[in-house]
């Protein structure tokens, strides 16, 4: 019963599929791990990237290419999306826990529909010359077609944790969530340094939404599915803590894939949740986050 | 009991009364095969304000009691045969346990932790149901009901019947709680759970009441509904278009008080009703999810609130 082979394409395959769910998971930590906005409809953002690099992809297009020129007009999208958020909450007077979630489910709703409306339910997928064949590495059997987009997310997280650890401006984020006073003090605009994140979040959407139809076909409900994983990373990784996160979706790909090889594929979806219950229950800072 | 309580219970048994009357006047089956859904969503957004309204615990898994409650009527009407009184009954209870349950994670999680974690309870009660081959699996399950007593005209009105009573008690119940000290505990709690907490306000045991309660009557509402499809599948019993509901009714109505989460129902549940017959069920969910934008962003009080301010404003 029990073989290496089995074990270690699961394994593999977990690590492969974990490095895809850290780059659906990066625009959640960017939005709710620093800036503290429970964006749930961050996947449902990220399918309709899938779609706008699926549109592009009729017109025998890279599904990588098509990703790249969705990255400016998500940002645009992104800073429209938190325009409205602050507009709505901030003469409000901060916005209050039940409220923001409920827009942002309501605005993932209204997504989805527009999504089916615009292209129908069925599923999606794109063709691109290195999907369908495999790389075969001994007793590994890797498809080119989960082995491209794991790269593409860790790229994406190198990328981006390298500007908000390097770069000024993106000091400015991780400072804007600590203590805004003191930012505006220093000269800065807190509104427009949060408008500016939660663009690059939003961008990172279409990024993930091409991992995530070149793992597989896409339909406009997809990011239902995906809500719990993405939480999960996010709240275990520590909130902020962007290079855990992407150990923490690694975890949880690998438990689903062993869950998946070793009992039944219909108990993997609950995987996610699971772990995130027994996480939050038991560390409820994170396992690489200082406490809140 | 106040003159207050004694005109709202007077007033229950008459809207009951009629609602029992009703299937002598009105001869489509049809309006009572809609009527059902609606008190369906009553009895929902009312178990769903117990404590997301009154103690400010957003729960996003209703449908994770109301599936449970689905799943354990059908299970015990086809295995044991249990009359429906029963099987209600039992989902109910089911529903407190799993109440109570839930209640023990707000020991250590509060605010938007809360809410994902009840957004996970319904992902893993349907992968567990999925996996129960005695429970039909993904395929699901058909249901025969049983067959309504003589003084009911068809099936659709019996079971709309026993729906209103359902959401009665759950009106009543919620009213109850609103008024008692329970409620005014939870408000408490709602403001400031550590200043209630260093005020001697038992939070633990008032938060435990209020998900067991809650959890109870979502449950409830459940237990009738595979008499009603006469058959149960995990994607229907478990939809996210309940537990949307769930929100967007009460926060739509207004969720200080029972009577929010009732109008918010009657409202979005008919005008769904109509929009699913006549238009298309896709629109359905785009306009609610407009609806609910509109709500949170303009008029955050509900429409009870807005009635409120009003009235304010004449007495001033």
């Amino acid at each position: 019963m029990f073989s290496i082979d089995i074990l270690l394409n699961a394994v593999v395959t977990g690590i492969l599929l974990g490095s895809v769910y850290a780059s659906l998971a990066l625009g959640l930590g960017i939005t709710f791990g620093i800036l503290h906005i429970p964006n749930i409809a961050h996947p449902t953002l990220v399918v309709a990237g899938a779609f706008f690099v699926y549109t592009l992809t009729q017109w025998e297009l890279d599904p990588i290419v098509a990703a790249l020129i969705g990255l400016v007009p998500f940002y645009i999208l992104g800073v429209a999306l938190y325009l409205f958020y602050s507009s709505v909450f901030e003469r409000r007077g901060g916005a209050n826990v039940l409220q923001s979630l409920t827009l942002f489910f309501g605005l993932s709703l209204v997504v989805e529909i527009l999504l089916v409306l615009g292209f129908g339910s069925e599923l999606k997928s794109v063709s691109a010359p290195y999907i369908g064949s495999s790389l075969k590495l001994g007793l590994l059997t890797i498809p080119y077609r989960l082995l491209i987009p794991a790269l593409l997310g860790p790229a994406m997280i190198a990328a981006v944790w390298l500007y908000l650890s390097r770069t000024n401006s993106g000091t400015a984020i991780r400072a804007v969530a600590h203590e805004e006073r003191a930012l505006s003090i220093a000269g800065l605009n807190p509104a427009s340094v949060k408008r500016h994140a939660f663009g690059i979040a939003t961008a990172t959407a279409v990024v993930a939404g091409a991992a995530l139809i070149m793992v597989g076909p896409v339909e406009p409900f997809a990011g239902r599915y995906q809500i719990g994983r993405v939480f999960a990373i996010v709240v275990l990784a520590g909130m902020g803590s962007i290079p855990g996160s992407l150990v923490i979706a690694i975890a949880i790909g690998i438990a689903e894939a062993l869950v998946a090889s070793y009992l039944n594929p219909s108990w993997s979806p609950g995987v996610a949740f699971a772990v995130l219950l027994l996480g939050l229950a038991s560390r409820p800072q994170g396992l690489f986050g200082a406490a809140r | 009991m106040s003159r207050n309580s004694a005109l709202f219970l007077i007033g229950v048994a008459v809207v009951v009364a009629l609602g029992f009357l009703m299937p002598w006047v009105l001869k489509n089956p049809f309006y009572f095969f809609a009527g059902y859904v609606v008190l369906q969503y009553v009895t929902i957004a009312t178990g769903w304000n117990i404590l997301g309204g009154y103690a400010g615990y957003i729960n996003f898994g209703a449908a994770g009691f109301f599936g449970a409650g689905v799943y354990l009527s059908a299970f015990l009407f086809t295995t044991f045969g249990l009359p429906l009184p029963l099987c209600i009954l039992a989902a109910a209870v089911f529903g407190a346990i799993l109440g109570v349950l839930m209640g023990y994670l707000t020991l250590r999680i509060q605010g938007v932790y809360f809410a994902i974690a009840t957004l996970g309870l319904v992902v893993v009660l349907e992968t567990i149901v999925h996996n129960i081959s005695a429970l039909g699996g993904a395929s699901g399950m058909a249901v025969y009901g049983p067959r309504p007593p003589s003084w009911s005209p068809g099936p659709s009105q019996y079971n709309f019947t026993v729906m209103l009573v359902i959401a009665a008690v759950s009106v009543a119940l919620a009213r109850f709680v609103e008024i008692s000290w329970i409620g005014r505990g939870l408000r408490a709690v709602r403001a400031s759970e550590d200043a209630a907490e260093c005020s001697g306000v038992p939070t633990l045991r008032l938060k435990l009441l209020a998900c067991a309660l809650s959890g109870a009557v979502l449950a409830a509402a459940g237990a009738p509904y595979p008499f009603y499809t006469s058959f149960v599948e995990p994607v229907t019993a478990f939809s996210l278009i309940i537990g949307l509901n769930a929100i967007a009714m009460p926060l739509i109505g207004g969720t200080k008080s029972w009577a929010g989460p009732v109008l918010g129902a009657l409202l979005l549940a008919s005008v769904q009703q109509i929009a699913t017959v006549t238009i298309s069920s896709e629109l359905n969910i785009l306009f609610v999810g407009l609806v609910l934008i509109a709500f949170v962003a303009f008029a955050p009080g509900g429409i009870a609130d807005l009635f409120g301010r009003r009235q304010g404003r004449a007495r001033s």
